[in-house]
Protein backbone atom coordinates (compact mmCIF):
# COMPACT_ATOMS: atom_id res chain seq x y z
CA UNK A 1 0.00 0.00 0.00
CA UNK A 2 1.29 3.43 -0.85
CA UNK A 3 0.00 6.94 -1.43
CA UNK A 4 -1.19 7.09 -5.01
CA UNK A 5 -0.76 10.84 -5.54
CA UNK A 6 2.43 12.88 -5.48
CA UNK A 7 0.58 15.52 -3.39
CA UNK A 8 -1.61 15.72 -0.32
CA UNK A 9 -4.30 18.19 -1.27
CA UNK A 10 -7.24 17.03 0.82
CA UNK A 11 -8.80 14.03 2.51
CA UNK A 12 -11.57 14.08 -0.10
CA UNK A 13 -9.05 12.67 -2.57
CA UNK A 14 -7.60 9.93 -0.36
CA UNK A 15 -8.98 6.41 -0.04
CA UNK A 16 -9.81 4.86 3.33
CA UNK A 17 -6.71 2.66 2.93
CA UNK A 18 -4.44 5.63 2.24
CA UNK A 19 -5.73 7.45 5.33
CA UNK A 20 -5.20 4.32 7.42
CA UNK A 21 -1.67 3.99 6.05
CA UNK A 22 -0.82 7.55 7.15
CA UNK A 23 -2.28 7.00 10.63
CA UNK A 24 -0.43 3.69 10.97
CA UNK A 25 2.85 5.24 9.81
CA UNK A 26 2.53 8.12 12.28
CA UNK A 27 2.75 5.70 15.26
CA UNK A 28 6.48 4.89 15.02
CA UNK A 29 7.18 8.58 14.36
CA UNK A 30 5.51 9.45 17.65
CA UNK A 31 7.68 6.86 19.41
CA UNK A 32 10.67 8.77 18.09
CA UNK A 33 9.78 11.77 20.28
CA UNK A 34 10.65 9.82 23.43
CA UNK A 35 14.27 9.37 22.34
CA UNK A 36 17.16 11.64 23.25
CA UNK A 37 17.91 12.17 19.57
CA UNK A 38 14.53 12.92 18.00
CA UNK A 39 15.90 13.02 14.50
CA UNK A 40 16.30 10.41 11.75
CA UNK A 41 18.25 10.76 8.49
CA UNK A 42 15.37 9.67 6.24
CA UNK A 43 14.96 12.85 4.16
CA UNK A 44 18.57 13.97 4.22
CA UNK A 45 19.29 16.05 1.12
CA UNK A 46 15.61 16.87 0.48
CA UNK A 47 14.36 20.45 0.55
CA UNK A 48 11.04 21.50 2.02
CA UNK A 49 9.71 24.97 1.21
CA UNK A 50 7.15 26.45 3.59
CA UNK A 51 5.04 28.90 1.62
CA UNK A 52 2.55 30.52 3.94
CA UNK A 53 0.34 33.25 2.49
CA UNK A 54 -1.62 33.43 5.75
CA UNK A 55 -0.25 33.87 9.24
CA UNK A 56 0.31 30.64 11.09
CA UNK A 57 2.47 29.69 14.01
CA UNK A 58 1.23 26.27 15.02
CA UNK A 59 0.92 24.59 11.61
CA UNK A 60 4.08 26.14 10.15
CA UNK A 61 6.16 25.22 13.21
CA UNK A 62 4.71 21.72 13.22
CA UNK A 63 5.59 21.17 9.53
CA UNK A 64 9.03 22.69 9.98
CA UNK A 65 9.77 20.49 12.96
CA UNK A 66 8.46 17.41 11.12
CA UNK A 67 10.75 18.14 8.15
CA UNK A 68 13.74 18.86 10.40
CA UNK A 69 13.22 15.68 12.43
CA UNK A 70 13.43 13.82 9.13
CA UNK A 71 16.70 15.70 8.37
CA UNK A 72 15.30 17.68 5.42
CA UNK A 73 16.42 21.25 4.78
CA UNK A 74 13.65 23.79 5.27
CA UNK A 75 13.15 27.19 3.70
CA UNK A 76 10.55 29.62 4.97
CA UNK A 77 9.23 32.04 2.41
CA UNK A 78 7.89 35.07 4.14
CA UNK A 79 5.19 36.15 1.74
CA UNK A 80 4.82 39.57 3.36
CA UNK A 81 8.37 40.45 2.33
CA UNK A 82 8.59 38.44 -0.88
CA UNK A 83 7.95 39.14 -4.56
CA UNK A 84 4.28 38.40 -3.93
CA UNK A 85 3.80 41.92 -2.56
CA UNK A 86 5.36 43.16 -5.78
CA UNK A 87 2.57 41.48 -7.69
CA UNK A 88 4.00 38.07 -8.56
CA UNK A 89 1.31 35.50 -9.33
CA UNK A 90 0.95 32.20 -7.47
CA UNK A 91 1.99 30.27 -10.59
CA UNK A 92 5.11 32.38 -11.07
CA UNK A 93 6.04 31.92 -7.41
CA UNK A 94 5.55 28.16 -7.87
CA UNK A 95 7.79 28.13 -10.94
CA UNK A 96 10.47 30.04 -9.03
CA UNK A 97 10.32 27.47 -6.24
CA UNK A 98 10.58 24.69 -8.82
CA UNK A 99 13.69 26.33 -10.24
CA UNK A 100 15.16 26.21 -6.71
CA UNK A 101 14.74 22.39 -6.90
CA UNK A 102 12.47 22.00 -3.88
CA UNK A 103 11.22 18.48 -3.21
CA UNK A 104 8.21 19.53 -1.12
CA UNK A 105 6.16 22.70 -1.00
CA UNK A 106 3.88 23.17 1.97
CA UNK A 107 1.39 25.86 1.14
CA UNK A 108 -1.20 27.79 3.07
CA UNK A 109 -3.34 30.21 1.14
CA UNK A 110 -6.54 32.14 1.75
CA UNK A 111 -7.91 30.98 -1.59
CA UNK A 112 -9.63 27.59 -1.79
CA UNK A 113 -7.90 25.52 -4.48
CA UNK A 114 -4.54 27.32 -4.28
CA UNK A 115 -2.76 24.06 -3.42
CA UNK A 116 -4.34 22.38 -6.46
CA UNK A 117 -3.11 25.13 -8.78
CA UNK A 118 0.45 24.87 -7.54
CA UNK A 119 0.33 21.04 -7.63
CA UNK A 120 -0.59 21.13 -11.31
CA UNK A 121 2.15 23.64 -12.06
CA UNK A 122 5.24 22.02 -10.54
CA UNK A 123 6.67 18.55 -10.03
CA UNK A 124 7.50 18.89 -6.32
CA UNK A 125 5.14 17.22 -3.84
CA UNK A 126 2.60 19.74 -2.61
CA UNK A 127 1.09 19.51 0.85
CA UNK A 128 -1.98 21.60 1.51
CA UNK A 129 -1.56 23.30 4.89
CA UNK A 130 -4.96 24.97 4.59
CA UNK A 131 -6.59 26.50 1.52
CA UNK A 132 -9.32 29.03 2.18
CA UNK A 133 -12.52 27.39 3.33
CA UNK A 134 -11.69 24.14 1.55
CA UNK A 135 -9.44 21.66 3.43
CA UNK A 136 -6.71 21.33 6.03
CA UNK A 137 -5.87 17.66 5.53
CA UNK A 138 -3.05 17.25 8.04
CA UNK A 139 -5.23 18.79 10.77
CA UNK A 140 -7.94 16.26 9.90
CA UNK A 141 -5.37 13.46 9.99
CA UNK A 142 -3.95 14.51 13.35
CA UNK A 143 -7.45 14.75 14.78
CA UNK A 144 -8.17 11.21 13.58
CA UNK A 145 -4.81 9.98 14.86
CA UNK A 146 -5.61 11.43 18.29
CA UNK A 147 -9.07 9.84 18.34
CA UNK A 148 -7.63 6.50 17.23
CA UNK A 149 -4.94 6.69 19.90
CA UNK A 150 -7.40 7.47 22.69
CA UNK A 151 -10.40 5.39 21.61
CA UNK A 152 -8.60 2.57 19.81
CA UNK A 153 -10.93 2.92 16.81
CA UNK A 154 -12.90 5.40 14.74
CA UNK A 155 -15.52 3.17 13.16
CA UNK A 156 -18.87 3.51 14.87
CA UNK A 157 -17.90 6.48 17.06
CA UNK A 158 -20.24 9.46 17.28
CA UNK A 159 -18.15 12.53 16.52
CA UNK A 160 -19.51 16.08 16.59
CA UNK A 161 -17.88 19.12 15.03
CA UNK A 162 -19.08 22.32 16.68
CA UNK A 163 -18.84 25.86 15.34
CA UNK A 164 -18.45 27.63 12.02
CA UNK A 165 -18.66 24.66 9.66
CA UNK A 166 -19.15 26.88 6.59
CA UNK A 167 -15.84 28.69 6.87
CA UNK A 168 -13.83 25.89 8.46
CA UNK A 169 -11.34 23.89 6.41
CA UNK A 170 -10.68 21.78 9.52
CA UNK A 171 -14.35 20.79 9.57
CA UNK A 172 -14.32 19.77 5.89
CA UNK A 173 -11.22 17.61 6.24
CA UNK A 174 -12.62 16.02 9.39
CA UNK A 175 -15.95 15.27 7.71
CA UNK A 176 -14.28 13.62 4.70
CA UNK A 177 -11.81 11.64 6.78
CA UNK A 178 -14.09 10.55 9.61
CA UNK A 179 -16.77 9.41 7.19
CA UNK A 180 -14.27 7.33 5.25
CA UNK A 181 -13.15 5.63 8.45
CA UNK A 182 -16.73 4.84 9.45
CA UNK A 183 -17.55 7.40 12.17
CA UNK A 184 -21.02 8.90 12.55
CA UNK A 185 -20.44 12.60 12.02
CA UNK A 186 -22.60 15.37 13.51
CA UNK A 187 -22.24 19.08 12.84
CA UNK A 188 -23.51 21.58 15.38
CA UNK A 189 -23.73 25.36 15.06
CA UNK A 190 -25.98 28.31 14.26
CA UNK A 191 -27.81 28.00 10.93
CA UNK A 192 -25.72 30.85 9.52
CA UNK A 193 -22.59 28.76 10.03
CA UNK A 194 -23.83 25.49 8.55
CA UNK A 195 -23.34 25.11 4.77
CA UNK A 196 -26.37 24.54 2.55
CA UNK A 197 -26.99 20.86 1.78
CA UNK A 198 -24.21 19.76 4.14
CA UNK A 199 -26.25 16.58 4.71
CA UNK A 200 -25.00 15.43 1.31
CA UNK A 201 -21.59 15.04 2.99
CA UNK A 202 -23.18 12.32 5.14
CA UNK A 203 -23.47 14.33 8.34
CA UNK A 204 -26.35 14.94 10.75
CA UNK A 205 -27.05 18.63 11.45
CA UNK A 206 -28.03 19.91 14.90
CA UNK A 207 -28.43 23.37 16.40
CA UNK A 208 -28.72 22.33 20.05
CA UNK A 209 -25.97 20.21 21.55
CA UNK A 210 -28.03 19.32 24.63
CA UNK A 211 -30.21 17.03 22.49
CA UNK A 212 -27.38 14.77 21.41
CA UNK A 213 -24.60 15.28 23.94
CA UNK A 214 -25.41 12.00 25.74
CA UNK A 215 -24.49 9.88 22.73
CA UNK A 216 -21.33 11.64 21.60
CA UNK A 217 -17.89 10.00 21.95
CA UNK A 218 -15.86 12.91 20.61
CA UNK A 219 -16.43 16.64 20.18
CA UNK A 220 -14.19 18.74 18.01
CA UNK A 221 -14.68 22.39 18.92
CA UNK A 222 -13.78 24.86 16.18
CA UNK A 223 -12.27 28.26 16.81
CA UNK A 224 -14.66 31.14 16.39
CA UNK A 225 -13.01 33.41 13.89
CA UNK A 226 -13.72 36.76 15.49
CA UNK A 227 -12.96 38.48 12.18
CA UNK A 228 -16.03 36.81 10.69
CA UNK A 229 -18.24 38.60 13.16
CA UNK A 230 -18.27 41.47 10.72
CA UNK A 231 -20.25 39.22 8.41
CA UNK A 232 -23.05 39.09 11.02
CA UNK A 233 -23.04 35.33 11.33
CA UNK A 234 -24.17 35.70 14.94
CA UNK A 235 -25.26 38.74 16.95
CA UNK A 236 -22.60 38.83 19.68
CA UNK A 237 -19.76 36.68 20.99
CA UNK A 238 -21.62 36.48 24.32
CA UNK A 239 -24.68 35.01 22.63
CA UNK A 240 -22.58 32.51 20.67
CA UNK A 241 -20.82 31.51 23.84
CA UNK A 242 -24.10 31.00 25.66
CA UNK A 243 -25.68 28.92 22.90
CA UNK A 244 -22.72 27.00 21.46
CA UNK A 245 -19.75 27.54 23.78
CA UNK A 246 -18.73 24.30 25.49
CA UNK A 247 -18.67 24.45 29.29
CA UNK A 248 -19.24 22.01 32.15
CA UNK A 249 -22.96 22.79 32.19
CA UNK A 250 -23.43 21.74 28.57
CA UNK A 251 -21.47 18.53 29.21
CA UNK A 252 -23.41 17.48 32.33
CA UNK A 253 -25.07 14.63 30.43
CA UNK A 254 -21.99 13.70 28.44
CA UNK A 255 -20.27 10.32 28.54
CA UNK A 256 -17.53 10.17 31.19
CA UNK A 257 -14.90 9.42 28.56
CA UNK A 258 -15.98 12.09 26.08
CA UNK A 259 -12.93 13.20 24.12
CA UNK A 260 -12.51 16.95 23.58
CA UNK A 261 -10.53 18.24 20.62
CA UNK A 262 -9.79 21.76 19.43
CA UNK A 263 -7.50 22.68 16.52
CA UNK A 264 -6.27 25.82 18.31
CA UNK A 265 -5.68 28.56 18.97
CA UNK A 266 -8.51 28.60 21.53
CA UNK A 267 -10.71 31.53 22.44
CA UNK A 268 -11.16 30.63 26.08
CA UNK A 269 -14.53 31.70 27.37
CA UNK A 270 -16.04 31.87 23.88
CA UNK A 271 -16.17 28.47 22.12
CA UNK A 272 -14.63 26.61 25.07
CA UNK A 273 -14.43 27.31 28.79
CA UNK A 274 -11.12 27.06 30.60
CA UNK A 275 -12.42 24.28 32.85
CA UNK A 276 -13.17 22.13 29.78
CA UNK A 277 -10.00 23.09 27.90
CA UNK A 278 -7.90 22.00 30.88
CA UNK A 279 -10.01 18.99 31.88
CA UNK A 280 -8.81 15.38 31.75
CA UNK A 281 -11.07 14.77 28.77
CA UNK A 282 -9.24 17.40 26.75
CA UNK A 283 -6.50 16.20 24.39
CA UNK A 284 -5.77 19.60 22.89
CA UNK A 285 -2.05 19.68 23.72
CA UNK A 286 -1.63 16.07 22.61
CA UNK A 287 -3.09 17.08 19.25
CA UNK A 288 -0.12 19.41 18.84
CA UNK A 289 2.39 16.59 19.52
CA UNK A 290 0.49 14.23 17.25
CA UNK A 291 0.52 16.88 14.52
CA UNK A 292 4.29 16.58 14.18
CA UNK A 293 4.12 12.76 13.99
CA UNK A 294 1.36 12.82 11.36
CA UNK A 295 3.19 15.42 9.25
CA UNK A 296 6.38 13.34 9.44
CA UNK A 297 4.38 10.35 8.22
CA UNK A 298 2.95 12.37 5.30
CA UNK A 299 6.40 13.65 4.24
CA UNK A 300 7.86 10.16 4.57
CA UNK A 301 5.13 8.50 2.53
CA UNK A 302 5.17 11.14 -0.21
CA UNK A 303 8.96 10.71 -0.49
CA UNK A 304 8.65 6.93 -0.96
CA UNK A 305 9.38 4.91 -4.10
CA UNK A 306 6.93 3.71 -6.72
CA UNK A 307 4.98 0.49 -6.56
CA UNK A 308 5.63 -2.69 -4.64
CA UNK A 309 5.24 -3.27 -0.96
CA UNK A 310 6.28 -5.51 1.88
CA UNK A 311 9.37 -5.91 3.93
CA UNK A 312 12.93 -5.60 2.72
CA UNK A 313 14.80 -8.88 2.77
CA UNK A 314 18.50 -9.69 2.30
CA UNK A 315 20.04 -6.27 2.70
CA UNK B 1 10.03 -10.70 -10.70
CA UNK B 2 9.31 -14.30 -9.77
CA UNK B 3 11.06 -16.23 -6.99
CA UNK B 4 11.77 -19.85 -7.85
CA UNK B 5 12.54 -22.42 -5.14
CA UNK B 6 16.00 -23.99 -5.41
CA UNK B 7 16.79 -25.88 -2.22
CA UNK B 8 16.62 -26.00 1.56
CA UNK B 9 19.81 -24.72 3.17
CA UNK B 10 18.84 -25.56 6.76
CA UNK B 11 15.94 -27.59 8.11
CA UNK B 12 14.29 -26.99 11.49
CA UNK B 13 16.78 -29.11 13.45
CA UNK B 14 19.74 -27.40 11.83
CA UNK B 15 18.28 -23.96 12.60
CA UNK B 16 17.89 -24.98 16.24
CA UNK B 17 21.38 -26.45 16.44
CA UNK B 18 22.92 -23.39 14.79
CA UNK B 19 21.23 -21.02 17.20
CA UNK B 20 22.45 -23.05 20.18
CA UNK B 21 25.98 -22.95 18.82
CA UNK B 22 25.70 -19.18 18.31
CA UNK B 23 24.68 -18.75 21.95
CA UNK B 24 27.66 -20.78 23.15
CA UNK B 25 29.98 -18.75 20.93
CA UNK B 26 28.57 -15.51 22.34
CA UNK B 27 29.15 -16.73 25.90
CA UNK B 28 32.71 -17.84 25.08
CA UNK B 29 33.73 -14.73 23.19
CA UNK B 30 32.29 -12.11 25.55
CA UNK B 31 33.78 -11.28 28.90
CA UNK B 32 30.77 -12.28 30.95
CA UNK B 33 27.21 -11.49 30.03
CA UNK B 34 26.57 -8.87 32.74
CA UNK B 35 27.23 -5.95 30.41
CA UNK B 36 25.56 -7.56 27.40
CA UNK B 37 22.37 -6.39 25.66
CA UNK B 38 20.78 -7.83 22.54
CA UNK B 39 19.10 -5.82 19.82
CA UNK B 40 17.09 -7.73 17.22
CA UNK B 41 16.60 -6.16 13.82
CA UNK B 42 13.06 -6.15 12.46
CA UNK B 43 11.56 -8.50 11.48
CA UNK B 44 13.14 -11.92 11.81
CA UNK B 45 16.11 -10.71 13.81
CA UNK B 46 13.63 -9.91 16.58
CA UNK B 47 12.35 -13.50 16.76
CA UNK B 48 15.87 -14.90 16.53
CA UNK B 49 17.05 -12.66 19.35
CA UNK B 50 14.12 -13.78 21.55
CA UNK B 51 15.18 -17.38 21.00
CA UNK B 52 18.81 -16.50 21.74
CA UNK B 53 17.82 -14.77 25.01
CA UNK B 54 15.75 -17.82 26.02
CA UNK B 55 18.60 -20.24 25.18
CA UNK B 56 21.11 -18.10 27.03
CA UNK B 57 18.85 -18.09 30.07
CA UNK B 58 18.71 -21.89 30.02
CA UNK B 59 22.50 -22.05 30.12
CA UNK B 60 23.39 -19.13 32.41
CA UNK B 61 20.11 -18.68 34.37
CA UNK B 62 20.39 -15.00 33.55
CA UNK B 63 18.20 -12.80 31.35
CA UNK B 64 19.95 -10.47 28.95
CA UNK B 65 18.00 -7.29 28.10
CA UNK B 66 16.48 -7.30 24.62
CA UNK B 67 15.63 -4.39 22.36
CA UNK B 68 13.97 -4.15 18.96
CA UNK B 69 15.27 -1.99 16.14
CA UNK B 70 13.61 -0.99 12.89
CA UNK B 71 16.11 0.63 10.57
CA UNK B 72 13.65 1.78 7.91
CA UNK B 73 14.06 5.47 8.77
CA UNK B 74 17.86 5.12 8.66
CA UNK B 75 18.04 3.59 5.18
CA UNK B 76 20.06 5.53 2.63
CA UNK B 77 17.83 4.77 -0.32
CA UNK B 78 14.26 5.94 0.35
CA UNK B 79 13.78 7.59 -3.03
CA UNK B 80 15.57 4.93 -5.07
CA UNK B 81 14.09 1.71 -3.74
CA UNK B 82 11.15 0.27 -5.62
CA UNK B 83 8.97 -0.11 -2.59
CA UNK B 84 7.69 2.04 0.22
CA UNK B 85 9.03 0.44 3.40
CA UNK B 86 6.57 0.03 6.21
CA UNK B 87 7.95 1.59 9.37
CA UNK B 88 7.83 -0.87 12.25
CA UNK B 89 8.42 -0.59 15.96
CA UNK B 90 11.73 0.38 17.53
CA UNK B 91 11.88 -0.28 21.26
CA UNK B 92 15.09 -0.04 23.26
CA UNK B 93 13.89 -0.21 26.88
CA UNK B 94 17.35 0.28 28.39
CA UNK B 95 20.25 2.72 28.22
CA UNK B 96 22.80 1.49 25.68
CA UNK B 97 25.57 3.78 26.95
CA UNK B 98 28.54 1.74 28.14
CA UNK B 99 26.89 -1.55 27.13
CA UNK B 100 28.16 -4.33 24.88
CA UNK B 101 25.48 -4.46 22.23
CA UNK B 102 24.98 -7.49 20.02
CA UNK B 103 22.92 -6.79 16.93
CA UNK B 104 21.05 -9.84 15.68
CA UNK B 105 19.75 -10.30 12.15
CA UNK B 106 18.74 -13.23 9.98
CA UNK B 107 20.67 -12.58 6.75
CA UNK B 108 23.72 -10.41 6.12
CA UNK B 109 24.15 -9.26 2.53
CA UNK B 110 25.24 -5.74 1.46
CA UNK B 111 25.83 -4.50 5.01
CA UNK B 112 23.60 -1.45 4.51
CA UNK B 113 21.04 -2.62 7.06
CA UNK B 114 23.78 -3.11 9.64
CA UNK B 115 25.27 0.31 8.88
CA UNK B 116 21.84 1.84 9.42
CA UNK B 117 21.40 -0.16 12.63
CA UNK B 118 24.74 1.08 13.98
CA UNK B 119 23.74 4.68 13.18
CA UNK B 120 20.41 4.22 14.93
CA UNK B 121 21.87 2.55 18.04
CA UNK B 122 24.36 5.40 18.39
CA UNK B 123 21.43 7.86 18.41
CA UNK B 124 20.25 6.09 21.58
CA UNK B 125 23.56 6.44 23.40
CA UNK B 126 27.22 5.46 23.26
CA UNK B 127 27.69 1.69 23.64
CA UNK B 128 31.06 0.33 24.73
CA UNK B 129 31.06 -2.13 21.83
CA UNK B 130 28.70 -3.18 19.06
CA UNK B 131 28.97 -6.70 17.65
CA UNK B 132 26.98 -8.44 14.98
CA UNK B 133 25.44 -11.91 15.00
CA UNK B 134 23.72 -13.33 11.91
CA UNK B 135 22.14 -16.64 11.08
CA UNK B 136 23.34 -16.60 7.45
CA UNK B 137 26.08 -14.58 5.76
CA UNK B 138 25.36 -14.67 2.04
CA UNK B 139 28.40 -12.59 1.00
CA UNK B 140 28.10 -9.68 -1.47
CA UNK B 141 29.05 -6.88 0.90
CA UNK B 142 28.91 -3.29 -0.38
CA UNK B 143 30.29 -1.81 2.86
CA UNK B 144 33.21 -2.84 5.10
CA UNK B 145 31.06 -4.70 7.62
CA UNK B 146 31.73 -8.20 8.92
CA UNK B 147 29.80 -10.31 11.44
CA UNK B 148 31.31 -11.40 14.75
CA UNK B 149 29.07 -14.45 15.10
CA UNK B 150 27.88 -16.38 12.03
CA UNK B 151 25.45 -19.29 11.94
CA UNK B 152 26.43 -20.31 8.42
CA UNK B 153 28.46 -18.74 5.63
CA UNK B 154 26.67 -19.43 2.37
CA UNK B 155 27.90 -17.25 -0.52
CA UNK B 156 25.41 -16.90 -3.37
CA UNK B 157 24.93 -14.81 -6.50
CA UNK B 158 22.97 -11.55 -6.84
CA UNK B 159 20.20 -13.42 -8.65
CA UNK B 160 19.64 -15.65 -5.66
CA UNK B 161 17.78 -14.90 -2.44
CA UNK B 162 17.75 -16.46 1.00
CA UNK B 163 14.40 -16.79 2.75
CA UNK B 164 14.55 -17.42 6.48
CA UNK B 165 11.32 -18.95 7.72
CA UNK B 166 10.60 -18.91 11.43
CA UNK B 167 7.78 -20.62 13.30
CA UNK B 168 6.67 -17.38 14.94
CA UNK B 169 5.61 -15.79 11.66
CA UNK B 170 6.06 -18.40 8.92
CA UNK B 171 4.72 -21.46 10.78
CA UNK B 172 7.93 -23.42 10.10
CA UNK B 173 11.64 -23.25 10.77
CA UNK B 174 13.91 -23.52 7.73
CA UNK B 175 16.14 -21.55 5.41
CA UNK B 176 15.44 -21.76 1.70
CA UNK B 177 17.45 -20.68 -1.32
CA UNK B 178 15.42 -19.10 -4.12
CA UNK B 179 16.27 -17.59 -7.47
CA UNK B 180 14.93 -14.36 -8.94
CA UNK B 181 13.60 -14.81 -12.50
Amino acid sequence: MKLKQKDLLGLEYLSKEEIELILQTAKPFKQLFTRTVKKVPTLRGKTVVLLFYEVSTRTRTSFELAAKRLSADTVNINVASSSVVKGESLIDTAKTIEALKADFVIIRHSMSGAAHIIAKTISASIINAGDGMHEHPTQGLLDMFTIMEKKGKIKGLNVAIIGDISHSRVAKSNIWGLNKLGANVFVIGPSTMIPMEVEKMNVEVHHDISKIIHKLDVINILRIQKERQEQHLFPTLEEYSELFGINSGKLSNAKKDLLILHPGPMNRGIEISSSIADSKNSVITEQVTNGVAVRMAVLYLLAGGDGGQGEIINS
Amino acid sequence: MKLVYKKVIMNDKEVEKTLKRLVHEIIEKTNGIENLVFVGLQTRGVYLSKRIVAELKKITKKTVPLGILDITLYRDDISSISRQPVVKETKIPFDVTGKDVILIDDVLYTGRTVRAAIDEIIDFGRPRTIKLAVLIDRGGRELPIQPDFIGKYFPISKEELICVNLKEIDNEDNIVLKEKR
